[in-house]
């Protein structure tokens, strides 16, 4: 598939053709700034769509100009500026569609089969759930996409990841990535495109397949990549962006998955029937262990070092850990499933009184959505903090933060020193662990719990 | 871009694996809309916290998987602007690695243990044109890709490149039915 799609897009030898360009506020001024320089338009304005997200207050301000923080309002202001000079269209603060780019793209049928797909942002993986080729990429490269439509690349090579059985119950997508990120480590994918694959994938959601390739970025991992069927047509009918032609568009994506016969630089094998809940330890996604298991020993100096972090000692039970703040949200889990999964959690509980939770949609649509099924209420009525669309505590760019030494289950993708705040320690779990975790206070076995 | 011809110089060691762009750059400091005054900022928390001390030498021996995270090119500017022209390590992140070469921070890859002899050398010299780092304990050859070899050499600007095949993609465009949709439809 990977191959398939790379060679349709050569335009010349290492130079590829983007389909869709994605923009936000943070990687894109210096870009903007770029091209005014040298007197250069962007070529396809119309392949090409902005939206504000890290900066953006959740708290429910309602445009740019009214956030108070001042660094971050120039981001946004400038974003808001350099699409209307150079004709790129935005849904920024206050929109219908304003949401976290890696939300908003697929919520609006965007991203399709088949597509080239970039973005100033790591976790453009995430498009390529639905069988699309999706990287991250730098300043100077949204430059020169914006300038040419056309990204310098060298070609990857390919992994093949394929899973075999049925998730046990209790057991998500992200402890599927969480548990193959831990199995072949931080650098275990660097310098490949990844294609999830076999029956266990074919089983899951479009949602559930976004956060798995989404976290291909935190394995090393240039690209990730799940082949597209009937589920990913079914996702794509009646969005707005969707092909006025979609019959035949959908025979053409027929054509996309790998052949039988496709050769892998790397093939994996996992069994996704043995997998438990995970949750991480570490100050990496591949520090990662069982729900039901301890802290590990540390054997190098970098784990040393992560647990000094983390405050934690070899041996102490995952379980026991007592948590500061919960955080359902990000790119990875703030999608309407994972809304459901954690909310089916919750109902007729209460967060526990020594901590505080809140849950941060993915997008405004995502927002309305579960407004209208009653989410909010459940989440509201059990103590939870309910917000409004951006990339929030993920990064901690925007108000939402953890203050030094506060420890958080978070259904993000990152658990790095200082990534939620300074001094701020980072549990990784599923959307249903992390709701769990909220009602007790501690990381709970959701199998048994209940 | 500045071309790359030689680097030499003293040598900062920063012997530590994974060094995420998070530590490189904290987010606080990705607000700015400018490219130049990141350097100060490098390492913020790790530097403050007396956790590391770094010396502005032209050039940083780094450990495995070097710049993994998240694609900011804020981390190379920043690590330019303290002062590094070049960065020697195991290994790097792919985008990190990709955004270095297109700002004319110079990455290059040797094997752990002779990274761990020029941090203790202390002083090297890097020749692009050659290939090799120079140093007491020896001269070492290293890889990199031709073309991106050629463009830090002459100091190109990737977009102009890529403009003078516009021909091409031009007639990419006409060729290919239009993939995806309009964006400005919505
Ligand atoms: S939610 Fe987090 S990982 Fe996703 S785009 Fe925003 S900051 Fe990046």
């Amino acid at each position: 598939m990977f191959d398939k799609i790379w060679d349709a897009h050569e335009v010349a030898e290492g130079l590829i053709y983007i389909d869709l360009h994605l923009v936000h506020e943070v990687t894109s001024p210096q870009a903007f700034d770029g091209l005014r320089l040298e007197g250069r338009g962007v070529r396809r304005p119309d392949r090409t769509i902005a939206t504000a997200d890290h900066n953006v207050p959740t708290d429910g301000t309602m445009a740019a100009r009214l956030i108070a923080d001042e660094l971050s309002r120039v981001q946004v202001e400038t974003l808001e500026r350099n699409c209307e000079e150079f004709s790129v269209p935005i849904h920024s603060l206050g929109s219908d569609d304003q949401g976290i780019v890696h939300v908003i793209g697929p919520e609006l049928g965007l991203t399709q089969p088949g597509l080239t797909i970039v973005c100033g942002d790591s976790h453009t993986s995430t498009h390529g759930a639905f069988g699309a080729l999706a990287f991250g990429i730098g300043t100077s490269e949204v430059e020169h996409v914006l300038a040419t439509q056309c990204l310098v690349q060298r070609r990857p090579q390919t992994m093949r990841i394929a899973y075999t059985g049925e998730l046990g119950a209790g057991v998500t997508a992200k402890d599927l990535i969480l548990a193959t990120i831990g199995r072949l480590g931080t650098r275990g994918m660097v310098g490949h495109a990844v294609e999830y694959a076999g029956e266990t994938i074919a089983g899951l959601s479009m949602e559930n397949r976004m956060t798995i390739c989404n976290m291909t970025i935190e394995g090393g991992g240039r690209a990730g990549m799940i082949a597209p069927d009937e589920t990913t047509f079914a996702w794509i009918e009646g969005r707005r962006a969707a092909p006025a032609e979609l019959e035949a568009a959908v025979a053409t994506w027929r054509e996309l998955p790998s052949d039988d016969e496709a050769a892998f630089g790397t093939e994996v094998e996992i069994d996704a029937a043995s997998l438990s809940p995970m949750v991480t330890w570490g100050t990496n996604p591949g520090q990662v262990v069982e729900v039901t298991e301890a802290v590990p020993e540390p054997t190098t100096e970098t784990e040393e070092r992560a647990l000094r972090y983390m405050d934690l000692e070899p041996g102490r039970a995952m379980q026991e850990i007592a948590l500061d703040r919960v955080f359902i949200g990000s790119c990875t889990n703030s999608r309407i499933g994972d809304l459901r999964e954690a909310a089916s959690m919750v109902e007729g509980h209460r967060v526990a009184d020594t901590l505080t939770a809140m849950v941060v949609p993915g997008s405004a649509r995502v927002k309305a959505q579960a407004e209208a099924e009653g989410l909010d209420e459940v989440f509201r009525a059990a103590g939870f903090d309910w917000r409004s669309a951006g990339c929030s505590m993920c990064l901690g760019m925007n108000p939402d933060i953890l203050s030094p030494g506060e420890r958080c289950a978070s259904t993000s993708n990152r658990n790095f020193e200082g990534r939620q705040g300074k001094g701020g320690r980072t549990h990784l779990v599923s959307p249903k662990m992390a709701a769990a975790a909220a009602i007790e206070g501690r990381f709970v076995d959701i199998r048994e719990w209940e | 871009m500045e071309p790359v011809e030689i680097i030499e110089g003293c040598v900062s060691h920063l012997p530590r694996a994974d060094v995420d762009t998070d530590q490189i750059i904290p987010k606080q400091f990705l607000k700015r809309v400018e490219r130049t005054g990141f350097g100060e900022y490098l390492f913020y928390d790790w530097i403050r916290d007396g956790e590391i001390e770094l010396e502005p030498n032209p050039i940083l021996v780094a450990g495995p998987n070097f710049g993994c995270g998240s694609s900011r090119e804020h981390a190379p500017w920043a690590l330019q602007d303290f002062g590094f022209e070049a960065i020697i390590a195991p290994s790097f992140a792919d985008i990190f690695y990709g955004n270095c070469m297109k700002i004319g921070l110079l990455a290059v890859i040797l094997g752990e243990r002779d990274c761990r002899a020029i941090a203790e050398a202390g002083a090297a010299r890097i020749d692009l044109d050659d290939q090799t780092v120079d140093f007491a304990g020896g001269v070492l050859r290293f890889e990199i890709d031709e073309q991106a070899k050629h463009r830090l050499r002459h100091g190109l600007d990737d977009i102009g490149i890529t403009l003078q095949s516009a021909a091409a993609i031009d007639a990419f465009e006409a060729a290919a039915p239009a993939r995806g949709a309009d964006t400005r439809s919505l």
